[in-house]
């Protein structure tokens, strides 16, 4: 057990499974001796060589249509995409390719694969550096979209990614690379995919988060509770795609009343998903309208960046909204 | 190199190259392919035009280029990363007409199990033929990838990678040739130089001196090899596989042919293909030109040639027939091999599917046709 950040967990995921499986291959630009951008890869190169983690040309869809080629070829690659932004150009080779080929060919050839990638903002990126594209993938069947918001999930969550029979998007908090660290388990251990994890009890309401925000919605309940005793629950929905629906669901019944927060745009956003989850299968049980907290619909600020994520406050002032509504 | 049009054959079938040494079989099931690709291209076209099946794809003209390189692979270690004018590069490894037809019809036992258009077909045996995409030249990376995971295991397979002109103007083309270029991947990219993406002549398509020379930039060597010449293709892919064997890297190889047919069976040529450029190339035709050849060698003769196309002409006829007969998918197959298992959303989608369409007191109509 040591005490690690998200992104060093990520580091001994990675590691932790290319002990395990010779298969295991990590791929992308600067992964090899630099250790990667945000030092994800560090070490990597040097314990395994650069025959299992190697740089590759700076080109997203040629990592991810040769990650492809190695997946249908009996390789288990991992690919790093520097950041999430950066990945349209390889898009339709996730989109068109790596999605759909177990389902065109009925199964003769599949892509397991990883797709890694650190998404959303508190960077200072701007519009190129911190967008959160997790609808783009949730919207293709074909796909898994996995994002950790703990290091100890972070881990368990990729080793489960990696050794999953079909592609997975991985994408990772970025400004929780650094942010706090966590006692984590040294070798294989697994947290399984599809599967919700409730991070504060509770039966007032309820908020659905993911990534980066989960963090803040805790805060947020903490500050509801402080100061007018609620009860606020805060589910952490860890797999996006396919989705834990029935805990999505059970925890909205119990609860009655749900804010759904996400950095990425509203409009089509996952809270959209979910709200529409809400509406056809616990309608019954709501006793105040869905609040969605969210980033704007707009493209993603530089130096107005935390006007434009939400913070704590602005997930306190949506749950008040719907705890008193009556 | 990258020059000079490589050819064993002349136009009227006289030999004026070296030819590879291939024994007697491998030649006529080389023809053979040939035969049954172009009688596959008639027996398509007509099962389009009356309605039978929505689509395919001609291959008249480029059946050389496909069958040639097919020929120079060894199915039990090689891949084929396949373009979707390559029928011929399934045919002459075995893949059958009645497989070729499930696809066709989209019936239940299609390998694609009625998902895909026709003509996007996937082979895992007797020969590893990649599940063909619409999406042009997204095969490219893979079959460098594949190439790769092959020299990682200090396996002697290769990938052969087939696209045609226009595909070379795709991101794929790039990203894979650079990728092969600096990995030294066991590849061999296949241009089918067709001269025409749906409508868009080659002029248009590249202003480069043809496709070959698109290698040197990527530290790859090209070849330019007469497509219509199913002993040069062949020669010239045999070379380029040895290489790749060898450990010494890719090679490009552009076969310059010409598509007599239309893109489709919807497409009209005749609007925009010059006919002079159609009874040119008529005269350099690949199935003719090979008969010559194998009749003066004598490796065929006049009775030969009549039983084999009976022969075909039967089988294909009776693979329409058969494929055509047989069921559809059922309708849960719309919610398998999305993911290996069934996640709960589409259990029940594919529950509620199932109970509205048996239950309702209302056909579904089922026109469709597609309009490319």
């Amino acid at each position: 057990m040591s005490q690690l950040t998200l992104v060093q967990a990520v580091n001994d995921g990675l590691k932790s499974a290319m002990r395990e499986d010779p298969t295991v291959l990590v791929m992308g630009e600067d992964v090899g001796p630099k250790g990667g951008v945000f030092l994800a890869t560090e070490g990597i190169s040097e314990e395994f060589g650069e025959e299992r983690c190697f740089d590759t040309p700076l080109s997203e869809d040629g990592i991810i249509g040769v990650g492809i080629g190695l997946a249908i070829n009996g390789m288990k690659p991992v690919c790093e995409i520097q950041f999430q932004d950066f990945i349209f150009p390889g898009f339709d080779q996730i989109v068109s390719e790596a999605a759909k080929l177990r389902y065109r060919s009925g199964g003769q050839y599949t892509a397991p694969m990883v797709i890694r990638t650190p998404y959303g903002g508190g960077i200072r990126g701007g519009l190129y550096h911190s967008q959160s594209g997790e609808s783009y993938f949730c919207h293709t069947p074909g796909l898994k979209v996995v994002v950790p918001s703990t290091p100890y999930d972070a881990k368990g969550l990729l080793i489960s990614a990696i050794e999953d029979p079909d592609p997975v998007m991985f994408l990772e908090p970025k400004a929780l690379y650094r942010a706090f660290r966590q006692d984590v388990p040294e070798g294989v251990y697994r947290v399984p995919l599809s599967e919700v994890r409730t991070v504060r009890e509770g039966e007032d309401a309820v908020i659905f988060c993911y990534g980066a925000m989960t963090g803040i919605c805790e805060e947020a309940a903490k500050r509801a509770n402080e100061t007018r005793g609620a009860g606020v629950r805060v589910v952490d929905l860890r797999t996006l795609m396919p989705l834990d629906e029935e805990a999505v669901i059970e925890a909205a019944r119990q609860c009655g009343r749900v804010v759904v927060a996400h950095e990425a745009s509203r409009f089509c956003g996952f809270g959209a998903e979910i709200s529409a989850l809400i509406a056809e299968r616990a309608l019954d049980s709501m006793e105040a309208p869905i609040a969605r907290v969210t980033g704007f619909d707009t493209p993603f600020p530089n130096t107005l960046e935390n006007y434009y994520m939400p913070d704590a406050r602005r997930v306190l002032d949506a749950l008040e909204q719907v705890l008193d509504y009556e | 190199m990258t020059d000079t049009l490589q050819q064993v054959l002349a136009p009227d079938g006289q030999k004026v190259g070296r030819a590879p040494r291939l024994r007697k079989e491998v030649l006529l099931q080389m023809y053979e392919a040939i035969v049954r690709t172009r009688q596959m291209d008639d027996r398509c076209m007509k099962l389009q035009r009356t309605g039978k099946i929505g689509f395919s794809i001609p291959n008249l003209g480029i059946e050389a280029v496909s069958v040639g390189g097919a020929a120079a692979l060894d199915p039990t270690r090689d891949w084929i990363a396949p373009s979707y004018r390559d029928f011929g590069m399934a045919f002459f490894h075995g893949v059958t007409a009645e497989v070729m037809m499930n696809t066709q019809f989209g019936n239940a036992e299609d390998n694609s199990v009625g998902r895909q258009m026709p003509v996007h077909f996937s082979f895992r045996d007797p020969v590893r033929f990649l599940s063909i995409s619409s999406p042009i030249g997204t095969q490219i990376p893979q079959a460098v990838g594949i190439a790769m995971a092959m020299k990682m295991r200090g396996e002697d397979g290769v990938s052969l990678a087939s696209f045609g002109d226009g595909g070379t103007s795709s991101s794929g083309f790039h990203s894979g040739m650079n990728f092969a270029g600096v990995t030294k991947a066991p590849v061999v990219f296949l241009c089918q130089n067709n001269q025409w993406a749906i409508s868009c002549p080659l002029d248009r398509q590249t202003v480069s001196d043809g496709i070959a020379v698109k290698g040197e930039a990527y530290g790859i060597p090209g070849v330019r090899v007469d497509g219509n010449d199913v002993l040069a293709v062949y020669a010239a892919v045999a070379q380029a596989v040895k290489r790749a064997r060898a450990g010494e890297g890719p090679t490009l190889i552009e076969a310059v042919t010409m598509r007599m047919g239309g893109h489709s069976t919807s497409d009209d040529p005749s609007k925009y293909v010059p006919a002079e450029m159609v009874e040119e190339w008529a005269q350099k035709d690949p199935l003719r030109r090979f008969r010559t050849f194998l009749e003066a060698e004598g490796h065929l003769s006049s009775v030969q040639i009549e039983e084999i196309d009976t022969r075909i002409a039967a089988e294909i006829a009776t693979a329409g027939k058969t494929a055509g007969a047989k069921p559809r998918p059922a309708l849960e197959t719309v919610f398998t091999d999305v993911y290996q298992c069934l996640p709960q959303h589409l259990v029940a989608q594919r529950d509620d599917c199932i109970s509205h369409y048996s239950s309702r007191d209302e056909e579904v109509d089922e026109k469709g046709e597609f309009p490319l």
